[in-house]
């Protein structure tokens, strides 16, 4: 399995969209290609579990090294873990949906998918790096295409939306960069290879200051408390392909960044700061929670509802336990494709009803089976129920803090688990106003979703059923990773017990 | 004789185009059009010389000096004005004297090129007077506008100030070195507090070229004033070959003044991005912005060369080629904008994706470069000058010149949201891009987004420094 060509597959498919004439031909071709990149990630994760079956222990697979810059020790480093995999495999379903879903794009539609392809490269190339210097770069060639995504494209406050998320992202690529920097300067071996820097020992004063400047850096993408405020403006503003994008996957480069760049690289440095990062990520928690029961516009409801989802993910990393950090990133695979599945839902109740207004709708199950069926199922995933991915996810983080004995952690654990209350009323009070009740007259005449809207709605709740009646493949595809890292930490924790 | 023919050919070949355009002008004359192609031509063949036999060697008993390296520069900054050639076609046509404007270019780009050569401080005086006399004429080539006889004005008197300045330097060094050698100074400077005042005066004369905060007042009225052409030449083609023989002063004469001149570039590297970022965040005139964001792209490059090493030489030289493409390419945009409407405010500039893609994507392009981001190659430039820097500096220094990075984002976007996002009732009318500056984008779109991704561009000049 050639990873180059999970990078070549969205590189000529953007080239082709600028190159071929005519809005529907673009959109053709932009679907082939979001479909060649979901085989190629389905053929990834066969061939992934292929070679684990066959007794391939090696911590990454696929692995492939090309000179790029020798002189100062950057490569071109390829390789996946189970954990990559998983993500890559998020990113495919996210972005076919995410094309699909915004068929009826008039504006400008070339530009569109153009920078929606841009994105999902630059994710791909994220997922898959093993140099600091190469992840960094695609962390960034993933910024600018969503800035000019709801800048052009989006609602309301667009400008300055797209200017915060902006800004913010490339506030938290500058601290990424420093402690970049810190890290290389500060080891013997001056090296960019995250494979060489996770074998050896970097110095503890060094992790000291690069560990907090690595994941509040990362943090900012995955709305880490008090940086999070990019996250309502940027996906209520965003048309409905951009802020599944951003929710689905941009959210989750921070994720993994935290996981695979500041935990992994520097184990005491995590246990250092896991008290706070613990502290901060169950104020994203509740505080995301609460925030949520007080809006009435959908789309903010669910961006609110992300920061409270995207919490958890960084509660899974800071609990540093091995069922925790595979909760962790269960959470972001579940968490991406429902969020996802949920602004595909509103856009198309939007495109519909032109409003977002939560309390201007009513009765929808009545005109649009489909769409409100799916608005169900997405929200009863959201709040947790058994049987869909939010349930798996959540619970597995659950357990792993739970392994944590001491009152703190319990106490945030508990926190945590409470949340889900929270959920459940903002996301059944939203639900049941749109899809139940009497309808409103203006509503009567309006129709079903169309076969593209189907269709991508159906391809992501595959995904979540596939998680959430179905958990083991997706545990045993991550809990490797996972530990891996967790080989890294525990001597560190067992040493100060 | 034939080292003479060999180690000055570019020198040799830009005094004989200067002299060509001379007979032609005194001559028959020629038509616009004609001129600037065989211009053209002429400073591409320079250019492929220069790659022709790149070697080292010293004429005129050590007054002029060459090398691998110092070849390529005089190749990049030949390059830039190849590229000014191409991209300012339009203005150039317009002009009544294009001849004379190309002499005065060409001139001062035969004075940087003695500059980089040189390799005693007499050498270095004069070839800097010729590179900075003529840019004040050029200034003042829109001969019905007042603003750029201000401009000129200005010009002239801030290069007049800082030669008097240079020279006092000189004299005290010479005073209390008694050599102006470049190959002895270093063995002779030890120091003393002469020396240090005679460094000081050396480096404010460099601030005013480079225009490093606070000597950096003049930069934004001259930009504004003179015709882009001239702003475009100053601010890459000048700024280049300062930062280059700023660097062999630094890194060779003063080698042993390390640690008094280290904290001075990275104190003054920072205030001068601050400085040219905030005051890049409120301008109206597409110049003027322009004129800050070069201050702040110049405080980056003292980042690097706060190095102190090959890495950091190299890291400017590389950030100096793609500076030439990125911000080349955004002048000449405004350029062609300027000429044909005569707007150059940043409202006028509301809606024009409607009505101009191709321009925009060009601009947003070269912004892009500009504030670092990726796949452009900016990014490369400045995480390699940032990279450079870090080696011996604190966090502090380093965070605050990333925080920089995100700053200069925001007023690089603002262009940006003017063009792609911001509606207008009338946007700009369909502009004619003539084939010669669409041309000359391409190139500069090509090289932005190559000279980051394909690396052995980079491992090259790493090689030659």
């Amino acid at each position: 399995m050639n990873l180059l060509l999970l990078l070549l597959i969205p590189l000529a498919t953007a080239i082709a969209v600028l190159l071929i004439p005519g809005k529907t031909q673009v959109r053709w071709t932009a679907l082939i290609g979001a479909a060649a990149q979901l085989v190629m990630s389905l053929g990834l994760l066969y061939a992934f579990r292929a070679a684990r079956l066959s007794g391939n222990k090696a911590q990454v697979l696929f692995e492939q090294q090309h000179k790029w810059f020798p002189n100062w020790n950057i490569s071109f480093h390829l390789g996946v873990d189970g954990i990559s995999v998983s993500m890559i495999l998020l990113t495919a379903f996210v972005v076919i949906a995410g094309v699909l879903i915004s068929w009826n794009i008039e504006k400008m539609t070339k530009e569109f998918y153009f920078l929606l392809i841009l994105l999902s490269l630059g994710a791909y190339g994220f997922f898959m790096s093993l140099d600091l210097f190469l992840l960094f770069f695609f962390l960034e060639v993933a910024v600018i295409p969503k800035y000019l995504l709801i800048g052009i494209w989006g609602s309301g406050k667009k400008e300055y939306a797209a200017n915060k998320l902006a800004l913010l992202l490339m506030f938290g690529s500058a601290l990424v960069l420093v402690g970049m920097l810190g890290t290389y300067y500060g080891c013997d071996v001056k090296t960019f290879d995250m494979v060489a820097l996770s074998n050896m020992q970097i110095p503890v004063d060094v992790q000291k200051i690069c560990f907090p400047l690595l994941f509040v850096g990362f943090g900012v993408f995955t709305a880490l408390f008090p940086f999070h405020t990019w996250v309502p403006d940027g996906h209520s503003s965003a048309p409905t392909a951009g802020s599944m994008f951003l929710a689905g996957i941009s959210m989750k480069l921070g994720g993994y960044g935290c996981l695979r760049v500041a935990v992994t690289l520097m184990p005491e440095g995590a246990r250092e700061y896991s008290n706070i990062i613990i502290v901060l990520s169950s104020i994203a928690i509740l505080y995301g929670a609460f925030a949520t029961m007080m809006q009435k516009d959908f789309k903010y409801i669910n961006a609110y509802s992300s920061v409270s989802h995207c919490g958890f993910v960084l509660l899974g990393i800071g609990m540093l336990t091995k069922v925790s950090i595979t909760g962790a990133v269960m959470q972001m695979v579940s968490h991406g494709l429902m969020t996802a599945l949920f602004f595909a839902v509103i856009g198309m109740i939007y495109e519909r009803t032109h409003t977002r207004e939560v309390n201007d709708m009513g009765g929808l199950m009545k005109v649009m089976p489909f769409i409100s069926t799916v608005l169900f199922i997405v929200g009863l995933c959201s709040l947790g129920l058994p049987g869909l991915s939010g349930f798996v996810a959540e619970m597995t983080i659950f357990v792993g803090s739970w392994e944590n004995a001491d009152a703190f952690h319990r106490i945030a654990t508990i926190i945590a688990c409470m949340s889900i209350v929270v959920t459940a009323v903002y996301i059944l009070r939203a639900i049941g106003k749109v899809a139940m009740g009497p309808i409103k007259v203006s509503y009567a005449g309006l129709t079903d979703a169309n076969w593209y809207e189907k269709t991508a709605a159906i391809i992501l709740i595959v995904g979540i059923l596939a998680i959430g009646l179905a958990p083991f493949w997706l545990n045993d595809l991550i809990s490797p990773g996972a530990e891996i890292i967790m080989h890294k930490i525990s001597p560190v924790i067992t040493g100060i017990k | 004789m034939n080292d003479f023919l060999l180690l000055m050919k570019p020198e040799l070949v830009i005094s004989i185009i200067i002299f060509l355009l001379l007979f032609i002008k005194i001559g028959k004359g020629m038509s616009n059009a004609g001129m600037l192609l065989l211009i053209q031509v002429l400073l591409l063949i320079n250019f492929g010389l220069g790659f022709f036999k790149m070697e080292e060697g010293s004429l005129f008993g050590g007054l002029y000096k060459t090398d691998m390296l110092i070849a390529y520069q005089k190749n990049l900054l030949n390059l830039g004005v190849f590229l000014i050639s191409l991209l300012f076609a339009d203005w150039f046509k317009k002009s009544d004297h294009l001849a004379e404007f190309f002499m005065l270019m060409l001139s001062s780009l035969l004075g940087m090129f003695f500059l980089i050569s040189s390799g005693n401080l007499l050498m270095f005086y004069l070839s800097l007077e010729l590179a900075s006399i003529p840019v004040a004429a050029m200034a003042n080539f829109d001969l019905h506008k007042k603003i750029a006889s201000e401009a000129a004005m200005k010009m002239i008197l801030s290069s007049a100030f800082s030669s008097g300045i240079l020279l006092f330097g000189i004299s005290l060094l010479y005073g209390a070195t008694g050599t102006i050698s470049f190959d002895l100074l270093p063995s002779v400077v030890t120091g003393s507090s002469l020396q240090i005042m005679a460094f000081i005066f050396l480096f404010a004369a460099f601030a005013f070229k480079l225009s490093i905060v606070p000597f950096h007042l003049w930069t934004a009225d001259v930009y504004q004033g003179a015709p882009t052409a001239t702003s475009a030449f100053l601010s890459v083609i000048s700024k280049g070959a300062f930062a280059f023989v700023f660097i062999t002063v630094l890194y060779k004469i003063f080698q042993p003044l390390h640690t008094v001149w280290f904290n001075l570039i990275m104190l003054l590297s920072v205030v001068t991005m601050l400085v040219g970022n905030l005051f890049a965040l409120r301008q109206q005139s597409i110049k003027r912005f322009l004129a800050f964001s070069s201050i702040a792209q110049v405080g980056f490059i003292l980042v690097g060369i706060s190095s102190n090493s090959s890495a950091g030489t190299a890291a400017v030289v590389y950030f100096v080629l793609i500076y030439i493409f990125s911000n080349l390419a955004a002048f000449a945009v405004a350029g062609t904008i300027e000429s044909q409407t005569g707007k150059e405010s940043v409202n006028d500039y509301k809606g024009l994706y409607q009505t101009n893609p191709f321009l925009c994507w060009m601009m947003a392009l070269a912004l892009f470069s500009l504030a670092g981001v990726p796949p452009t190659a900016g990014f490369f430039g400045k995480l390699f000058l940032i990279t450079a820097g870090a080696q011996n500096a604190n966090y502090l220094f380093v965070i605050v010149v990333a925080l920089n990075l995100v700053i200069s984002l925001y007023y690089y976007l603002r262009i940006i949201r003017a063009m792609f996002m911001d509606k207008n009732e009338q946007p700009i009318q369909k502009l004619m891009v003539p084939a010669s500056v669409k041309l000359g984008l391409i190139i500069c779109a090509g090289g932005i987004v190559l000279t980051g991704l394909v690396s052995w561009i980079y491992d090259y000049i790493q090689l030659l420094s």
